[in-house]
């Protein structure tokens, strides 16, 4: 394990992400409601460069009390990172798929230290 | 340079950048080299058998080749209006494949090239990228606009249309590079045009075949295709189907999203096509043609040989001509792999143990298309031996098209620092 100064924080935009190449290993870093979160750039499909996608909001079906629908609305909460080989999706915050939350991103552990951020990379 | 390659460097960090439509090729499918790289790259041959133009940017190119000078006319008046694809009947509006951006190769290809302005360049030299960074040694070309025009009105323009086409790859494209080749795209509505399309451009050399692009309500049994047939069964070249969308068939517009019609359009053309050549015994009457099942996943197959042998069981005197089983004759056949679908491997499994996969499958990307896949598709299967991966990733289709088993695609590891070396040039 070793850790990367991959720039400061306010480079980034919020919302807004950077993925950075160091020896090899691809993370993608992205600023969301103020906490920076990171993934590996590697889809779990078919390991496309995921993180180098599009940043949109979770398309939700809205459904009335009735069971009507309204048809489909973006999340005002949840921001998704769109894979785009494919289009699959993944929410920033939990890297997690929408739909099957079995598939993922994996997670890069990153922090903060004086306005600089840190990743953690795999030996 | 342009600046969307430039990164930023930082100490030993570099800066990737969002990718978009306007992505060059080879970053666009970088991973795509090391998965050539990790997995494949010692493979004898790598063909992928289904891959397309986006018409869109060639079409000025392939209308020069339009024969009919009313047809050309209008073509041009249509272009000059604003229109990207003249004649073609595709609603712009109803254009979802991109997921609305989601997915930016495409809505390409905007990328710049070397020599934009000589005609068929921009074409080959941006297949030669994906070719390369894949790592595929031969690919088949088939349009994409073109795949609905088996519903134009207008049974003139699609003449006339796969004229244009099939002279723009024979007299333009495939010269400029021996690794593409492509098939005859046979305007249906029309048969005496179809026997003249083959007399005239079957025998190119990088003409492998022929397509009847799937998207259309000919009976594909029907009498006045027999010579046609037959010609095609001489030349020893196979006729591939090749499936498509299509929401305006009445049964999908029941459907409501894009996702709907594009999981099931594809695979109803293939299930209707395959049902009449298989029940009115074609394979009987034309024991040596080869055929080929393009862009409907595998998930079809074994529900289709189960249900026509439960039915040819049952009703024999309404499909007298069949000596065999339809399971049988379809394990004769073959089939592209993409897009495959994985989700369930035990019953992927089950599929290519039932469709003869090892002998009958190729590989096929279907890039530039959303919904592509890399040869790690099949390189990643558990459940396949490594002959059955280098079986359907080249040496099938070698053996189908006459290919010929020799590499041409530069190492993956070349590729790669070719590329690296032109970001920081």
């Amino acid at each position: 394990m070793s850790e990367v100064n991959v720039g400061p924080a306010s480079s980034f935009t919020d919302p807004g992400r950077k993925v950075f190449e160091v020896g090899g290993q691809e993370v993608g870093v992205f600023l969301l409601g103020g906490e920076f979160y990171a993934w590996e750039n590697r889809c779990p499909h078919l390991d496309g460069p995921a993180c180098q996608g599009r940043l949109l909001p979770l398309a939700t079906e809205a459904v009335n009390a009735d069971r009507t629908s309204r048809g489909r609305e973006f999340s005002k909460e949840h921001m998704n990172i769109v894979c785009p080989w494919h289009g699959m999706e993944f929410d920033i915050r939990t890297g997690r798929h929408p739909t099957n939350q079995a598939i993922r991103l994996r997670k890069v552990p990153v922090r903060v230290e004086r306005g600089e951020i840190y990743v953690t990379l795999r030996a | 340079m342009p600046d969307e390659l430039k990164s930023s460097l930082v100490g030993e960090v570099r800066e990737l950048q969002e990718i978009t439509a306007a992505t060059d090729t080879r970053d666009y499918l970088f991973a795509a080299a090391r998965q050539a790289q990790r997995q494949y790259d010692d493979y004898e041959l790598i063909v992928d058998v289904d891959a397309h133009t986006q018409e869109g940017r060639f079409w000025p190119e392939i209308l020069e080749f339009m024969e009919n000078d009313v047809l050309k006319h209008t073509a041009l008046n249509q272009l000059a209006g604003g229109i990207r694809t003249p004649l073609i009947n595709m609603q712009p509006g109803m254009s979802f494949q991109s997921l609305s951006g989601r997915v930016p190769h495409q809505s390409g290809p905007r990328e710049s090239v070397s020599n934009p302005d000589k005609p068929g360049a921009a074409f080959v030299e941006i297949a030669k990228r994906s070719i390369d960074f894949m790592g595929v040694d031969y690919q088949v070309i088939f349009p994409t606009s073109m795949l609905h025009l088996g519903m134009n009105p207008m049974d003139d323009v699609e003449v006339y249309l796969a004229r244009a086409y099939c002279r723009w790859m024979v007299e333009v494209v495939l010269p400029q590079e021996p690794r593409l080749t492509s098939l005859i795209y046979l305007p249906l509505n029309n048969v005496d045009q179809c026997e003249r399309m083959v007399r005239e451009f079957g025998n190119h050399p990088q003409i492998v075949g022929y397509t009847i692009c799937a998207v259309r309500h000919k009976p594909v049994h029907h009498n006045q295709y027999m010579r046609l047939y037959s010609m095609i069964e001489e030349s020893g070249k196979p006729l591939v189907f090749h499936a498509g969308p299509h929401w305006d068939d009445p049964s999908f517009t029941q459907l409501n999203r894009f996702i709907s019609m594009h999981a099931l359009s594809f695979v109803h053309y293939n299930l209707i096509h395959m049902t009449n050549w298989i029940i009115n015994a074609l394979p009987e009457r034309f024991p040596k043609l080869k055929t080929v099942w393009v862009e409907s996943g595998v998930a079809w197959i074994p529900f289709l040989m189960q249900r026509l042998d439960h039915e040819v069981l049952l009703r024999q005197s309404e499909a007298p001509g069949l000596k065999r089983m339809p399971s049988e004759y379809m394990q004769d056949m073959y089939y592209s792999s993409q897009p495959l679908e994985r989700y369930d491997l035990k019953l992927l499994e089950a599929t290519f143990d039932k469709m003869k996969a090892s002998t009958q499958l190729l590989f096929s990307s279907d890039w530039p298309h959303w919904d592509f896949d890399p040869p790690s598709s099949i390189t990643t299967l558990p459940f396949l031996d490594d002959q059955a991966k280098r079986n359907i990733l080249g040496l099938n289709a070698a053996k189908l098209f006459n290919l010929p088993i020799k590499r041409t695609r530069p190492r993956a590891a070349d590729a790669i620092a070719a590329r690296a070396a032109d970001r920081v040039s």
